[in-house]
Formats: C-alpha cells, sequence, structure tokens
C-alpha cells in the first residue's frame, strides 16, 4: 500500500517537475546605456581584458535561451552585420573565432558595444537600452561556441550563413583530447 | 409557466449574441463583394446543414421509440419490407450526394466570384506582418509616390485593391471580416488578395494564426473613404514629418533623435531611418496605437512609450529609461505629426 502511495506521488511530482519554464524578462530595470557596470580607468590591461569587473547581469543573460535569442534578433536588426558579416568579419573583425581583440568575456563584450572600440566600433551608449547590449554580448558570444548548447539559439528561418549557434563546437573543448 | 424574469433573461441573452453578429469586425455583417459570397455561402451552409442535421436526428428518434413488432418467425424474409429499406437506403445515399455535390458547387462558384474581383484593381498595397504589427506599404512605379505606413489601411472605396501579404517572422494571417475571408502572411512566400469595399467605413481586422504571445493584440484598421478623400489623405502622407512647432515640440524632436527611438523606427525628412518597427512619420494622425491596442490619445502614447512591456508584454518595444520631462516632450513631437 505504502509503495503504491509512494508510486503515486512519484508519477505526480515528475510531471510537475517539469511545469518550470525559463523566466523571461521583458521587463527589466530600465538603465539606459550605462548600466550598473563600472567603467574602467585604464586601457593597459593584460590580453586586452579590461579589470574584471563583474555584473550580477553576466550569469543572468549568458545562458538564458531567451536573452539569446533576442540577441541575435538584435544582431541583425541593429545591422552588426553590416561589419561583421554574419561573425565572419569584414570590416569589422570576425566574432566566430577565438581571438578577441579586447576580450572575450561577456561583460567585456558589452563594454565594447556600449563604449565603442578604436578603429572603428561605434558607441552604442544611449542608443540601445543595457539589457539588450547585454543580450548581443550574450549572443556574440555563441557566435563562438561560448553558450551552453542548451540555451544557444537553433537554425535560422532564412540563409543560413554558418551552422546554426547550438550546433557550433563548444569553445572550452574544442581541439582539446578528453 | 416560466417566471418572467427568466423569459426577461433569456431575451437578454438573445441580444446579446444577436449584437455580435454587427458591428466593425464580423463576417455575418458584410461590406464587400466577397464578404457578401461568403456571408451567403456561410449562411446556406450553417442553415442545410441544421435542416439535414434535424431530419437525421428526427428519423434516428422515431425509429429509437418506435414499437417493436413481434414476429412469428423472425427468420422469414418480408419481400414488400425488404423492398421498402432498400428504398429508403438508396434515396437516403442519392440525397446525401446531391447535396454534397449543390455544395461543392455553389463553393466553387462563390471561389470564382472573389478571384473576379481582382481582374482590374488599381491599387497594390503590400502588407508585412511582424510580431506584432502589420507594415503596410503602397506600391507605386514612381519610387517618390511609394507610401510606408503602419497598422492602418486606408483604401479608396468601390475600387478593388490588390493586397500583397508576405511576413517577416512568423505566419500571420490577414483577415478582415467585413471585406473577405483570412488569407495568411507566410514567410519567404508572397500571398495575394483582391477586396473591394462597396461603402465608405471604418473595418477592423485581426491576426487571425497564432503568432506568439501578443497574437490578440494585433489589430489592423481598414479605412474605406471616397476616391477625393483618399487622394488627399495619400499626399498628405507622402509629405515629410511637420516640423516641430512649440519649445516642447523642439526638445522631443531632440530627445527622440538623440536617444534609442531612432534604433528602430523612422520618421521622414529626419535621421532616423529605421525600418525594424513601424513607420512614425505620421502617427498622431493614425486611430489607434500599438496594432489597435490603444486609442491614439496623449496620455496613451505616453503610457505606451512609458511601459511597453506592461500593456503588451513580450512586445518588441524595450522599456526605456526616460524622465519624465523627456516622456512629455517626447510625447508632444509625436503627436504633433499628423
Amino acid at each position: 500500500m505504502k509503495s503504491r502511495i509512494l508510486l503515486l506521488l512519484l508519477c505526480v511530482a515528475f510531471p510537475i517537475a517539469a511545469c518550470e519554464r525559463e523566466e523571461r524578462n521583458t521587463r527589466p530595470d530600465p538603465t539606459l546605456g550605462s548600466g550598473g557596470q563600472g567603467v574602467p580607468v585604464t586601457t593597459l590591461a593584460p590580453g586586452g581584458e579590461r579589470p574584471a569587473i563583474s555584473d550580477t547581469k553576466a550569469s543572468e543573460f549568458e545562458g538564458n535561451a531567451y536573452h539569446l535569442s533576442e540577441g541575435k534578433r538584435l544582431f541583425d536588426w541593429f545591422n552588426c552585420s553590416g561589419c561583421h558579416a554574419n561573425g565572419g568579419g569584414g570590416m569589422g573583425p570576425a566574432l566566430m573565432d577565438d581571438k578577441w581583440i579586447y576580450g572575450g568575456s561577456i561583460e567585456s563584450i558589452h563594454a565594447t558595444i556600449r563604449d565603442g572600440r578604436p578603429n572603428g566600433m561605434p558607441s552604442f551608449r544611449d542608443r540601445i537600452p543595457d539589457d539588450q547590449i547585454w543580450e548581443l554580448a550574450a549572443f556574440v558570444r555563441s557566435l563562438s561556441g561560448n553558450a551552453p548548447k542548451s540555451a544557444a539559439p537553433s537554425r535560422n528561418d532564412n540563409m543560413m550563413a554558418h551552422p546554426s549557434e547550438n550546433r557550433l563546437p563548444n569553445a572550452t573543448t574544442l581541439g582539446k583530447s578528453p | 409557466m416560466r417566471p418572467p424574469t427568466g423569459r426577461i433573461a433569456g431575451a437578454v441573452l438573445l441580444a446579446f449574441i444577436l449584437s455580435g453578429c454587427s458591428g466593425v469586425q464580423s463576417a455575418l455583417d458584410p461590406k464587400g463583394p466577397a464578404a457578401v459570397e461568403l456571408a451567403r455561402l456561410i449562411w446556406f451552409f450553417t442553415v442545410l446543414c441544421a435542416i439535414v442535421w434535424v431530419l437525421v436526428m428526427g428519423t434516428i428518434a422515431a425509429i429509437l421509440l418506435r414499437r417493436r413488432q413481434r414476429r412469428s418467425d423472425p427468420l422469414r424474409i418480408d419481400q414488400p419490407e425488404e423492398r421498402m429499406v432498400s428504398r429508403v437506403v438508396i434515396s437516403a445515399v442519392g440525397a446525401t450526394a446531391f447535396v454534397l455535390v449543390a455544395l461543392t458547387l455553389l463553393s466553387f462558384f462563390a471561389n470564382r466570384t472573389l478571384a473576379g474581383i481582382g481582374e482590374n484593381a488599381g491599387l497594390t498595397i503590400r502588407v508585412t506582418g511582424h510580431q506584432w504589427w502589420w507594415e503596410v506599404r503602397y506600391e507605386n512605379a514612381e519610387p517618390s509616390r511609394i507610401l510606408t505606413t503602419a497598422n492602418e489601411i486606408h483604401i479608396p472605396a468601390g475600387e478593388a485593391v490588390r493586397f500583397v501579404l508576405q511576413s517577416d517572422d512568423v505566419i500571420h494571417s490577414f483577415w478582415v471580416p467585413a471585406l473577405h475571408g483570412k488569407l495568411d502572411l507566410i514567410p519567404g512566400m508572397v500571398n495575394t488578395l483582391t477586396l473591394r469595399a462597396d461603402k465608405p467605413g471604418i473595418y477592423r481586422g485581426q491576426c487571425a494564426e497564432f503568432c506568439g504571445a501578443q497574437h490578440a493584440h494585433m489589430a489592423t484598421l481598414v479605412i474605406a473613404e471616397p476616391r477625393a478623400e483618399f487622394d488627399a489623405w495619400y499626399a498628405e502622407q507622402l509629405k515629410p514629418a511637420a516640423e516641430p512647432s512649440s519649445d516642447e515640440q523642439r526638445a522631443g524632436h531632440d530627445a527622440f533623435l538623440n536617444g534609442p527611438c531612432v534604433m528602430c523606427h523612422r520618421i521622414q525628412g529626419t535621421p532616423a531611418g529605421a525600418v525594424t518597427g513601424p513607420d512614425l512619420t505620421h502617427i498622431g494622425g493614425r486611430q489607434t496605437l500599438a496594432a489597435g491596442t490603444l486609442k491614439m490619445t496623449r496620455g496613451n502614447l505616453a503610457a505606451w512609450i512609458a511601459d511597453p512591456q506592461g500593456i503588451k508584454p513580450g512586445s518588441k518595444m524595450p522599456v526605456m529609461d526616460l524622465d519624465g520631462d523627456e516622456l512629455n516632450a517626447i510625447v508632444a513631437y509625436l503627436e504633433s505629426l499628423k
């Protein structure tokens, strides 16, 4: 009798466990451009990485499927491909390789979009709301296999310039034997 | 006898239900040849199928309720009765076939009428579905006379208009019940639909294919007006946006151009030229806001800009950080763009 009740409880618990959906925060703290992240006072840093200032948003956005797909949409809408050509690079540097001139962490990419970089990358401060910059930064990381497969955007509806982001090899294990 | 309150309640309920059959968005209140044809089909199919249903149910009930005759020998075949049974079955099958063929022919001829409307359409309007609004582009051989607007479609009354339907993201469906049936907007494919509004009037349309969180808030207004009024409207829409005329409007103009609005919206005559959001060149002259979600008033415009995600959660318009003065100024400027 007891085991039957236990079985019944398990049967209920399993479907209920599936009820939790990923949070979609469409109404973020309305901060524009500046965000909560500090601005570095020096450009002198090893490997071009800015002094490590972590932001709570970094972890919130990095593995979130909704934010990644919104980032993909914004990448298209704001014409990032005009210079970065779907991540392959053109007038601007390629985004799908493992080379980062100004750092490959999400904070660095956020700062690159927000504040701009020498030789062409414009600043989008006050143009793109801060949360959208985080979404773009998270998507840019997924272009080089730096996003969890379970969250990265899947295939395009139109022409595919490269394999979809969730099919790219994982950057952390690429080229290494286990 | 039933108490009179019950009867009154019944009558009120019936009145409520029937009131849904007319108005700006009803297929049963047709205002164009295509919709008239479709409404005729709806009524004919419904009435005929109701009659058939009543006949079938009545026959079954009669058979079930009939007293069974006791037969001395159940295995004996009664020739006259057998003949009658086969006659009934054959005539029922014949009647069914006749009804089906008749309905097929009716729908064929109705389709032929619908196809015939488009033979001499003078105006072509390209409607692109976006999550969750309609982009409306009036095609013209002369590039300077191509007009782009959003969510509100003006057409000349009494003239056939060709709609070229396409989608930018997911499948939507264009449905203005008083003027025509539904037709899908499919990514990577172009559908065309031709309709005519017989009389001037405002006909509401609605996306009729589930397209995401805000599918219900994706409406459009088709405004049919006499040719002269339509031409005047068209000429007015082709002009660039009005210059700001007061200090507040000027402040709004500057705040708009220096803020994040320009990443998605266009106001012709200013440097704002993005095409991912609705064109705002003449937004003050439209009747609704956010694809039919709100009436166009100054208060609603301010509410929409201040908190679009509270009004239409999931919409692609982000929440922005504007202080009260900036918000008021932007609203004053946009409202002046008649």
